[in-house]
């Protein structure tokens, strides 16, 4: 959508015929550039790995959850919660357990998978090269945001040798304050606290870099989507994280230091925590897709050799959708015995949202319409994408029905929805993106086969995964729970080998992965050929550690 | 741990009653379900004055609650069905109200709107590849298209939103001054009840154990009581035809009431008194789990409700000691009575009125109904 016209200069980067030796691209030594890093592709580049990490460890534990689940009765939730603590555990302990990975599994997908993926990885990679801006506005400031990130995954990841911390991810008091004694939950606050505060300094640094480092001619409405998309999401987090950092200081402060703020013996309220939370909560499900919308968006324009449709259409369908996601909240809490007008006012809000997102979906179709296809592997996830975030929205509309919900809140079809928006839509986005940005990132490119084998199996497992869930919802299976009545079993059974399927496909994609960044065919410039219009593509694969020294200006 | 001891009284009550089916046996004048919380009307099961003698009438089903169940579960009703993939069958008018627009409705809208979806893509996929199209056009714009798929779907919320405002206005409608009163107060792990308006008595449900779990002569689960994880030791028997006011509180964390056949859940919650109302239609057994994330034993503090004809319920209220409202003197019952007392005398103030008496048994109520939560 964007031409550019560099000016020709001695230390013009995008020249890959001589980028590899002159100052643009010296790098630093090994401990200054990863530990000291103020490279924002370089920082991305960490997040990156960071989110692979930690969504290898929270996959690995949904992993464990859905053995667990595979049949009725407890097996194997002893003898794990046993080797955690080193000591034989009681049902009850083992049953806490449960509660323990539930939580950590909904904890780590959140804010150490999707966000560092989404907003740190891509968005620290590709934001300033696709408005031509040489790094982000405070390279410091990108730094810190992401090793707060490591204090919190420490904190995190070893409260379960306290105990364990058995809220789920929502925390709720009372269970969090005065239902759960021990230092665990209170490392699980401080670890929300951390990457809260990374969070709302790196949005401080999209939104500061977006609006006032754009190349020359680069205006908002010729921005790519993807840096509309991680604009909005940034305003999101500024406005939304501090919201969660007020609840969870007072869920400390109730823990700790004896106040009352959610507690009714003292005048408190356990609503009210669950009102904070949700305010913040449900901006940080749009958080979670919405940089995914901008990916999806470079992606099917690449590979239709087509611009976006209806592109303005598209980015205010991305602010009216951050804009209705603040004021949406409480259907999350339809069954707490709100009043009459304010579940038919949630209702109606939360219908609103349905509009601009079939904007968005109407707009990716009509991209691909009258366009030159080819199913490259990024092409396929971000189709796999658009029908998988469809299936996720409907029940969504089933959902926002208050009077309905009260069958469903809590049951696992609400389960299945939101891991048909964010399993099957925000980590479809990711894959897409990956597959898209690697050869970039990299250098090389991946190994289409085993791309294409990766996306087929994943889409297959997953919704063999994924789907039963919506009957078993239907038939009252509750949320949380490791345990159930035989007659759920036909379902349970079958989605536990759905993600036996899903956990193959991610061995095909490591071993790409690997086989890829060591061994891959080298990539050119622009590999996906001319589809691919913006202007991380003009730069060499990798680009240069420095870019964009002499701003490249926009026509 | 507390419930633990608590759980083994009551348990311990009905052991002798384990294994006999659905004849229906009797529980002599034992402290079958001692509240912790306890009021001092507790649940002494004694033969109401009409009734015959106690120990003379193992088949009577209204003498039966807190032994092994009176009724028999009807399979597929009001339980999940293995492999079933819709919702569980409707006995409330809400709920079958519910269920319509959510089968004919909902279900239908989605289902289409998907399937538009993905044969839009296929078609684009199949049209558009490379090989059939290999130069693109340039179109970036339509202003009608977009006109067009911003409107359509603005139409069909609107159609959706109508029955839903209804179908939530329907749910709001308060129960009359006649309804029986129920308040359920969650308990880290177990549900107890009281009957405000049937002279406070109180019961206890704690989850059945399997047979061959538990402690030696605990009483455990038949087929009779229900499914797995679902049955009760003791259930709450509701009237059907009459309309039930339910009240939702807890004493420790949040808990959540739900029988998803009645398409109810409410949460409940510390220090507030959540309320709704339905109408049950169809006797028979109904079972529910906690639906709100409470602790350890979240998914073994089942809910299971039956409902059963009003003059059987009346009768099972006096057998609990209870009374029932305008049923005058002569069958009412000091809830403090002597077990297997004949005679009824009317000594209880607590048995006022279901309105004024609603909320007045938890301490910690004070909010609720100022807040909103009543009377909707």
């Amino acid at each position: 959508m964007t031409d550019t016209a560099l000016h020709p200069s001695a230390f013009d980067a995008h020249h890959h015929d001589d980028h590899a030796h002159h100052d643009a691209d010296h790098k630093p030594a090994f401990f200054q550039r990863w530990f000291m890093s103020t490279n924002h592709k370089d920082i991305g580049t960490l997040y990156l790995i960071f989110a692979i990490f930690a969504g290898i460890v929270g996959g690995a534990i949904s992993g464990l959850m859905r053995l667990e689940l595979a049949h009725p009765g407890i097996q194997y939730l002893g003898a794990w919660a046993s080797f955690v603590h080193q000591s034989p555990q009681s049902l009850d302990e083992s049953l806490h357990f449960w509660n323990v990975l539930i939580t950590a599994h909904g904890l780590i997908m959140v804010f150490f998978m999707v966000m560092p993926a989404m907003i740190g990885g891509f968005g620290n990679w590709f934001v300033p090269l696709m408005i031509g801006a040489p790094d982000m506005a405070f390279p410091r400031m990108n730094n810190i945001s992401f090793w707060l990130l490591i204090p919190s995954m420490i904190l995190l990841f070893s409260s379960p040798f306290f105990g364990g911390a058995g809220n789920g991810w929502t925390l709720y008091a009372p269970l969090s304050t005065y239902g759960e004694p021990g230092p665990s939950t209170d490392m699980a606050i401080l670890a929300l606290h951390l990457a809260g505060a990374s969070s709302i300094l790196g949005a401080i640094n999209f939104i500061t870099t977006i609006f006032n480092m754009r190349a020359p001619g680069m205006t908002l409405h010729k921005m790519p989507l993807f840096v509309w998309s991680v604009l909005v999401t940034a305003f999101l987090l500024l406005l939304a994280l501090p919201v969660l950092a007020a609840a969870i200081t007072m869920l400390l402060t109730d823990r700790n230091f004896h106040t009352t703020f959610f507690d009714p013996a003292g005048g408190g309220d356990p609503i009210l925590y669950q009102h904070l939370f949700w305010f913040f909560g449900h901006p940080e499900v749009y958080i979670m897709i919405l940089p995914g919308f901008g990916m999806v968006s470079q992606v099917i324009s690449t590979f239709s050799k087509k611009p976006v449709f209806g592109y303005l259409g598209m980015a205010y369908a991305m602010v009216a959708i951050g804009v209705v996601g603040f004021v949406v909240w409480a259907h999350h809490m339809f069954t707490t015995g709100l009043s009459v007008d304010v579940k038919m006012y949630f209702t109606a809000a939360t219908m609103v949202i349905a509009v601009p997102t079939g904007i968005k979906i109407f707009s990716w179709i009509a991209t691909m319409w009258g366009g030159s296809l080819s199913f490259k592997t990024p092409m396929m996830w971000a189709i796999g994408f658009i029908f998988m975030f469809t299936v996720g929205g409907v029940t969504g509309v089933v959902l926002a029905n208050g009077g309905v919900d009260d069958n469903m809140q809590d049951t696992y079809y609400v389960v299945a929805h939101f891991h048909y928006v964010l399993s099957l839509g925000a980590v479809f986005s990711l894959f897409s993106g990956f597959y898209y940005w690697f050869p970039k990132m990299s250098g090389r490119m991946m190994n289409e086969a085993l791309g294409q084998v990766h996306f087929w199996v994943f889409f297959i497992g997953v919704n063999i995964l994924f789907f039963p869930m919506h009957f078993l919802g239907l038939q009252a299976m509750q949320r949380r729970v490791p345990d159930y009545t035989p007659a759920l079993e036909h379902w349970n059974t079958i989605a536990s080998y759905g993600y036996a399927i899903m956990g193959l496909s991610m061995l095909v994609f490591f071993i790409n992965l690997f086989w890829s960044l060591f061994a891959g065919p080298k990539a050119g410039d622009s590999p996906w050929g001319d589809g691919a219009t913006t202007l991380e593509w003009t730069l060499s694969s990798p680009p240069p550690y420095h870019q964009f020294e002499t701003l490249p200006r926009i026509d | 741990m507390r419930m633990m001891g608590l759980k083994s009284i009551v348990l311990a009550a009905g052991l002798a009653l384990a294994g006999v089916g659905h004849a229906a046996p009797q529980v002599p004048a034992s402290p079958a379900a001692t509240p912790a919380a306890a009021t001092a009307s507790t649940t002494q099961a004694t033969a109401p004055a009409d009734a015959k003698p106690a120990a003379a009438a193992p088949t009577d089903p209204m003498l039966a609650m807190d032994g092994a169940p009176a009724m028999l579960p009807t399979p597929g009703v009001g339980m999940p069905v293995a492999g079933e993939y819709g919702l569980q069958p409707q006995v409330t008018k809400n709920g079958e109200t519910a269920l319509r627009f959510h089968n004919y409705i909902l279900l239908p809208v989605i289902t289409v709107i998907s399937l538009f979806v993905l044969a839009l893509l296929m078609w684009v996929m199949f049209r558009y590849r490379k090989s059939a199209n290999p130069v693109p056009s340039k179109t970036s714009h339509n202003t009608f298209i977009e006109i067009v798929w911003t409107g359509v779907p603005v139409i069909i919320l609107a159609l959706i939103a109508a029955p839903s405002i209804g179908l939530l206005s329907a749910q709001f409608k308060p129960a009359p001054a006649n309804a029986v009163t129920l308040k359920a107060i969650g308990n880290q792990w177990y549900w107890s009840y009281q009957y405000p308006d049937n002279g406070g008595f109180e019961i206890t449900a704690n989850m059945l154990k399997e047979p061959g779990e538990g402690q030696p002569g605990e009483r455990t689960r038949t087929d009779a009581d229900g499914p797995k994880l679902l049955a009760t030791d003791n259930r709450v028997v509701l009237p059907v035809g009459v309309p039930i006011r339910l009240l939702t509180t807890s004493v420790d964390v949040i808990h959540s009431w739900s029988i998803p056949a009645f398409w109810i859940k409410l949460d409940a919650v510390p220090g507030r008194v959540n309320e709704t109302s339905f109408t049950i239609e169809k006797e028979g057994v109904y079972y529910g789990v906690c639906s709100e994330l409470c602790g350890a034993r979240h998914g073994y503090m089942p809910i299971t409700v039956e409902a059963v004809k009003p003059e059987v319920f009346a009768a099972w209220v006096k057998a609990k000691g209870g009374t029932m409202p305008g049923a005058g003197p002569a069958t009412g019952k000091p809830a403090v009575a002597a077990p297997a007392q004949p005679v009824a005398v009317e000594t209880n103030t607590n048995t006022t009125g279901p309105v004024e008496n609603a909320t007045s048994a938890a301490p910690a109520t004070n909010q609720a109904v100022a807040a909103g939560n009543a009377g909707q």
